[in-house]
């Protein structure tokens, strides 16, 4: 099986080189046989990619531990679950994983527009087959995940292939449920970022750069972009149930690395639209979209080279220089191209005036890609400070939080103020008649909290924010709604639906800034989070705020997989009985590594977060902490609704499929003419 | 039109100052450095007045807990420094006996290190595993 994946990889590695040259030289001299043969290529890729990751997977599940990275991943007492999410558990295997969803997008996009007579798609495709050729590169030369465990043996020459009786199991940190989907969704996301890359590039390339590139990737880049950020809010979702530490974001590089190209593309979302009505910014959108293919690969560079230390115990590794030198080409051919096409990027408009939808776009993406480079500062700033000044300084979290704080408020401030702009100039009158009523709201609402004891500037702007935001985002509603009421003679849910079926990418937009204003509140809460710890053993109390936990037993245990050490405490809140919470600290053999198991109850006003810490040694009580945490689960609802505004803006309109059907009539039709 | 896109370029100039200004106080806020325990015996008092991130392996059986404190050493190329985490937030998982630890804090003149936030990765014992395995064999 072994030998079978490494076959199918050395075999798409040649047919990735294949593809490439075909498509890019089939593009250039306009012969449809080559872009053809290329296209066939892609797929082959795709197949072949596809069985060596069933081969890794068939490893995986029949625990054959002659493989290196199956031995260094998985042990036989592991769920059957847990041993198909060790493809992305560990280097090797993620970085297959990553190559496998990026051949799956290449098939897809040949596919899906094997009809369409442009040059566009080909050359874009070829772009993307150059991105899989790199990682299929890493992948056959540099973390083979299929390479076999060999020791030498005293008296021989050679060294001879070995089992170990079990594998070292997977990290018990990554034995969650939620890390059984946040990796693979992350990487779509992640990944799907090359596909309105590669179209910008063929655009670049091909001199194509009117609108059609830009409809082309419209809904691949929101799809990227929604799976992006669901990916990252699951990764704090996971760390907030798994680590214990009671938060969900801590500025680690490797969430750092996620979240750059997330602002880089939300950026790119909003300038895009600027381009598509008004022909401006079009140097800056492909600068965009090209900044967010580098961080992607950038960020995979800072996850699995161990470049900057992070927690996530990924080994430091040898493919750096790899990732290096392919950033450094790509990047500098990607400036080249831009440079040499700077006469079809003219601009053909002109900015107006301050206080205009364009103004408001624009300062968007300005404070987008200050926090972006705020973030890439801080997260290289150990590795840049030490080859300048040859001191190692690290910057911490309080960098992160004092930039982007402010950031986000204004952004938040723009989400409202940016939508009910008019394009060119907005008039006093229409800036009162659209932001009096909101504005008077979000004062009245920011007075009431200050009277009942909310303190602290930025949560009071972030809550004042907040209600002016979601009133504003009401407003255009309850106008769309009110006209086709009236228009139509229709009831309210249906006018309501009917005006989001009407027009799916602008209320699909508003339900996603609702969505924002949703996890705005949940970041908030932070402001308010409180905790307490203390050493307990049975009989004793402890409490926090309007809750008290009593501990009620301590308990040992074993299973195959870990040992664990459980409290059961009973809690009571403002004296009512509440239930029992079980906080638990497990130790797994296979890897000799401890994890918390966090008791939680959680409602819309505040989680209830307990750790089971450890046992102070010298008398044996268990050491507990607890965190009271506002206001989280708002953030989790807001990433939910965040789904549901993008899925909206991602539908196909009414209108799309009428033409898309008599397109596709009119096509029939000629090939019918064509055979007579 | 030219007073008009002066304004614009004017909300440009203060949003970007406003973000340099955020990022130059956030850096002096929360900026440390990264020393090695060897350096930070031989940097005398400039030692107490940063704050400073360690990197090190935990001493085998050096854990102690008492009460919500946890002190232990923390060893580099055969020198070691006493370590008593005082932070808020519960140790990672990670940290225990041989994990590599990375310590941020203050380097108190009484030579412990006063650790506000510990970072741990996992002991790679792993290969050494497979020696021993072999030899049984």
């Amino acid at each position: 099986m072994a030998n079978f994946g490494n076959l199918s990889l050395t075999l798409a590695f040649t047919f990735a080189i294949y593809a490439v040259i075909s498509l890019i030289t089939g593009t250039k001299t306009g012969r449809r046989d080559l872009i053809k043969s290329g296209e066939n290529a892609v797929y082959v890729y795709f197949a072949l990619i596809t069985s060596a990751v069933v081969g890794l997977l068939y490893l995986l599940v029949t625990s054959n531990f002659q493989i290196e990275y199956v031995a260094s991943i998985t042990n036989r007492d592991m769920p059957v679950y847990y041993k198909l999410a060790a493809l992305w558990g560990g280097q090797a295997g993620s970085l297959l994983f990553w190559t496998w969803i990026l051949a799956t997008y290449a098939a897809i996009v040949t596919f899906r527009n094997r009809q369409r007579r442009t040059n566009l798609v080909p050359a874009a495709v070829g772009i993307m087959s150059m991105t899989t050729l790199f990682f299929l590169s890493l992948n056959v030369f540099a973390e083979n995940p299929f390479s076999e465990l060999a020791m030498s043996h005293a008296g021989l020459e050679e060294q001879l292939p070995f089992a170990p009786a079990d594998g070292r199991g997977l990290n018990p940190l990554l034995q969650h449920p939620v890390m059984v989907i946040h990796p693979p969704i992350l990487y779509l996301g992640y990944v799907g970022m090359v596909v309105p890359f590669a179209f910008a590039i063929a655009a670049l390339i091909t001199r194509e750069l009117g609108n059609a590139w830009i409809t082309l990737i419209r809904r691949w880049t929101l799809i990227a972009w929604g799976l992006l950020g669901f990916g990252i809010i699951l990764g704090g979702k996971w760390a907030y149930m798994e680590l214990g530490w009671g938060g969900y974001w801590a500025w680690d590089p490797v969430e750092n690395a996620s979240l750059m190209p997330w602002l880089t593309a939300t950026a790119f979302l909003h300038s895009v639209i600027v381009q598509e009505k008004k022909n401006m910014l079009k140097v800056w959108n492909v600068t965009l979209i090209i900044a967010t293919y580098l961080l992607v690969i950038f960020g995979t560079f800072l996850t699995r080279s161990g470049v900057v230390s992070s927690v996530h115990a990924f080994a430091q590794s040898s493919i750096g220089s790899f990732f290096v030198s392919y950033i450094a080409i790509a990047g500098g051919l990607c400036v080249w191209l831009v440079f040499s096409r700077l006469e079809y990027l003219k601009s053909e408009n002109e900015l107006d005036s301050v206080v205009s939808r364009e103004s408001g776009f624009l300062f968007n993406n300005l404070v987008f890609l200050g926090a972006c480079f705020a973030v890439l500062w801080g997260t290289v700033f150990p590795v840049i400070s030490e080859a300048i000044q040859g001191e190692k300084i690290s910057v911490g979290a309080p960098f992160f939080n004092k930039i982007n704080i402010p950031v986000g408020l204004f952004l938040l401030f723009l989400t409202g103020v940016g939508p009910l702009l008019a394009w060119r100039k907005t008039s006093p009158r229409s800036l009162k008649k659209n932001f009096l009523w909101p504005m008077a709201v979000a004062m009245v609402a920011a007075a009431i909290l200050f009277a009942t004891g909310v303190s602290g500037f930025y949560p009071l702007v972030s809550f004042l924010l907040c209600v002016f935001v979601t009133a504003t985002i009401f407003v255009e509603f309850f106008r769309g709604i009110r006209a086709r009421m009236r228009a139509h003679g229709e009831m309210l849910h249906h006018a309501f639906l009917r005006l989001i079926g009407k027009n799916k990418r602008r209320y699909g937009g508003y339900i996603v800034h609702f969505a924002i204003v949703l996890i705005f509140i949940g970041f908030t809460g932070n402001a308010f989070n409180r905790e307490t710890k203390g050493e307990v053993t049975e009989g004793d109390t402890i409490s926090l705020g309007a809750y008290e936990l009593r501990c009620e037993q301590i308990e040992e245990g074993e299973t195959p997989n870990y040992t664990y050490i459980v409290a059961t405490l009973s809690a009571t809140k403002n004296g009512k009985p509440m239930g029992t919470l079980v906080p638990e600290k497990r130790f797994y053999h296979a890897s000799e590594q401890g994890t918390s198991e966090v008791a939680l109850r959680s409602n819309l006003a505040e989680d209830l977060y307990v750790v089971f810490a450890g046992v102070n040694e010298d008398n044996n009580r268990a050491v507990i902490q607890i965190f009271l945490n506002p206001l989280v689960a708002w953030v989790w609802i807001g990433t939910i609704v965040m789904i549901v505004g993008t899925v909206v803006a991602i539908l196909p309109d009414g209108r799309d499929v009428r033409i898309q059907r008599r397109k596709r009539a009119l096509e029939k039709l000629l090939r019918a003419s064509e055979k007579i | 039109m030219a007073r008009k896109n002066n304004r614009v370029v004017l909300g440009v100039v203060v949003v970007i100052g406003a973000l340099v200004y955020f990022g130059f106080a956030g850096f002096q806020e929360g900026k440390a450095y990264y020393k090695t325990i060897e350096e930070l015996h031989d940097m005398g008092d400039a030692a107490h007045d940063k704050r400073i991130r360690v990197a090190g392996t935990v001493s085998a059986g050096s854990i102690e807990r008492d009460g919500t404190e946890i002190t232990f050493r923390l060893e580099q190329n055969q020198l070691t420094l006493p370590v008593r985490y005082t932070g808020s937030s519960p140790v990672p998982d990670t940290f225990q006996d041989g994990a590599e630890a990375l310590c941020d804090g203050k380097y108190l003149p009484d030579g412990t290190f006063d650790a506000k936030l510990i970072q741990a990765k996992c002991a790679s014992k792993y290969e050494a595993e497979y020696g021993t395995k072999e030899a049984g064999q």
